[in-house]
């Protein structure tokens, strides 16, 4: 896929996800690299006492380590964070994921608006955000402050995602940088981010 | 001279410049808090006034004190439920209340009790449990608005679904509906369960140690902190602590950065309930 181009090397990918989700991140992480080599932050929204659940069904497909954030957990590479039910997850400076009890955004908490917004404020143009299915408008507003801060933005087709409301919303706020189906996102990320 | 400095690099300066400020003027050392949060809430109390850059709020907060204490009330503005995590309640009622039950009179101290929807579960879970008239709760938190909302004890009856699952499923021997009425559309705890609760302002960063506690809940209220501030937190939490008492925190929180991990053993690691060694 000669058609990439991310102008700095990446140091981390952030992922949002709703309705659908689990399908999606399933398929994802079974077809990533094992020698990729970036932290993946994940918010995909979940009931309130889900996230064991989430983690179990996607440990099993997933080709890397994966696990449910804890406050101030040091992000590694190569490492997969899911936010945890009923808190937002952000990224401190000092490469650390925090965690807060904010109210909710966009109806949603974890919201992926508020990994986003935190992620490119560390991150800046090292960071690549990819929006997924979901029938919400969360996300939008976090891809607008990932473009602002120079970052790379990608959404899944919503014409293919399961849910197509959620990655429409980002994409109508015209700021995304790449459009493309679930199926091209595992080579897309191995693009950057393997060894 | 920085060369190139990023927006983001440059929001970081402004940050670092406004907390010094507030610090001189004010005493409120923020530095140790989680900077990711505290830039959110910062940024929304700009977009409240239409400010655009973080450094405006420098000449505000140092001129308008009323400005600067009303930003710092909605630093600690938390959305909590009552039993939250039902099955801390439920081990906290089956493992923690019959040790506690054997001593004569129990102190208990809620940090950071926010809103105060944890003190009133506290509160139920002691009465049913027979203990609640040889308690004192000590409720406390920085934020005066927020221990105003607690000792009112006044919530969105919206909530009241999600509470009265959570407390069934914390093992509650009654009905929810047995501890507060409805009035419109808010539901308000009866005010004999605050008859034993002291609410009071406590700052967790620069006010001392609250005397020597039975149980210490302090759920949810590190994760504003960063490493250091949550250790030195944790110290005066365990310096409060009687000898074998017992320290409740949040189920994502972890005591991995600090020194106090190695004077208490485990209820449940995985619930965060911890109990003090002896001397």
């Amino acid at each position: 896929m000669s058609w990439i181009s991310v102008g700095n090397k990446p140091r981390a990918v952030v992922l949002g996800a709703s309705a659908g989700g689990i399908n999606a991140l399933g398929f994802l992480f079974s077809e990533l690299g094992e020698d990729f080599s970036l932290p993946i932050l994940v918010t995909k929204h979940v009931g309130l006492n889900d996230d064991r659940g989430m983690l179990r069904v996607l440990a099993r497909q997933s080709t890397l380590p994966i696990k449910v954030a804890k406050d101030k957990h040091r992000i590694l590479p190569g490492t997969i964070y899911l936010a945890p039910a009923g808190y937002h997850m952000l990224v401190e400076e000092q490469g650390v994921v925090s965690l807060n009890l904010e109210a909710p955004v966009a109806h949603s908490r974890p919201s992926i608006d508020v990994l986003f917004q935190s992620a490119a404020r560390v991150y800046g143009q090292e960071l690549v955000a990819v929006v997924l299915t979901g029938a919400n408008r969360d996300g939008a507003d976090g891809i607008r402050t990932v473009k602002g801060f120079g970052g790379t933005t990608v959404v899944q087709c919503p014409e293919t995602a399961e849910m197509g409301f959620m990655p429409k919303a980002s994409l109508d706020t015209g700021c995304v940088d790449y459009l493309v189906t679930l199926e091209e996102i595992p080579a897309f990320l191995d693009q950057i981010g393997g060894a | 001279m920085i060369e190139t400095c990023s927006v983001a690099d440059l929001e970081r300066l402004e940050l670092d410049l406004l907390l010094d400020a507030v610090k001189t003027r004010y005493g409120y050392d923020f530095h140790d808090y989680a900077k990711a949060s505290m830039i959110r809430r910062v940024r929304k109390y700009m977009d409240g006034k239409g400010i655009d850059h973080v450094s405006e709020l420098i000449p505000l907060f140092l001129h308008d004190n009323r400005a600067f204490y009303r930003f710092v009330k909605s630093l600690s503005v938390v959305v909590t439920e009552m039993f939250r995590d039902p099955d801390v309640f439920k081990v906290l009622r089956e493992e923690v209340i019959p040790v506690l039950k054997t001593y004569p009179f129990i102190k208990v101290w809620h940090a950071g009790c926010a809103s105060g929807q944890e003190v009133y579960s506290m509160a139920i879970l002691l009465e049913e449990e027979g203990l609640l008239d040889r308690c004192q709760i000590y409720a406390t938190d920085f934020n005066d608005d927020a221990l105003q909302l607690a000792k009112k004890g006044i919530y969105p009856a919206k909530d009241i679904e999600l509470y009265k699952k959570n407390y069934r499923l914390s093992g509650g021997k009654s009905r929810l509906g047995d501890y507060c009425v409805s009035l419109y559309d808010s539901i308000k705890i009866n005010s004999r369960l605050a008859e034993r609760v002291t609410f009071a302002n406590h700052n967790l960063v620069t006010d001392g140690v609250f005397g020597e506690m039975h149980l210490v809940m302090c759920r949810n209220v590190l994760i504003y902190f960063n490493e250091q501030l949550q250790d030195r937190a944790l110290t005066l939490i365990n310096d409060s602590l009687c000898p074998r008492g017992f320290l409740c925190i949040g189920r994502r929180e972890n005591l991995k950065f600090s020194q106090i991990r190695n004077y208490l053993e485990d209820v449940s690691n995985t619930l965060r309930i911890y109990r003090k060694l002896g001397s």
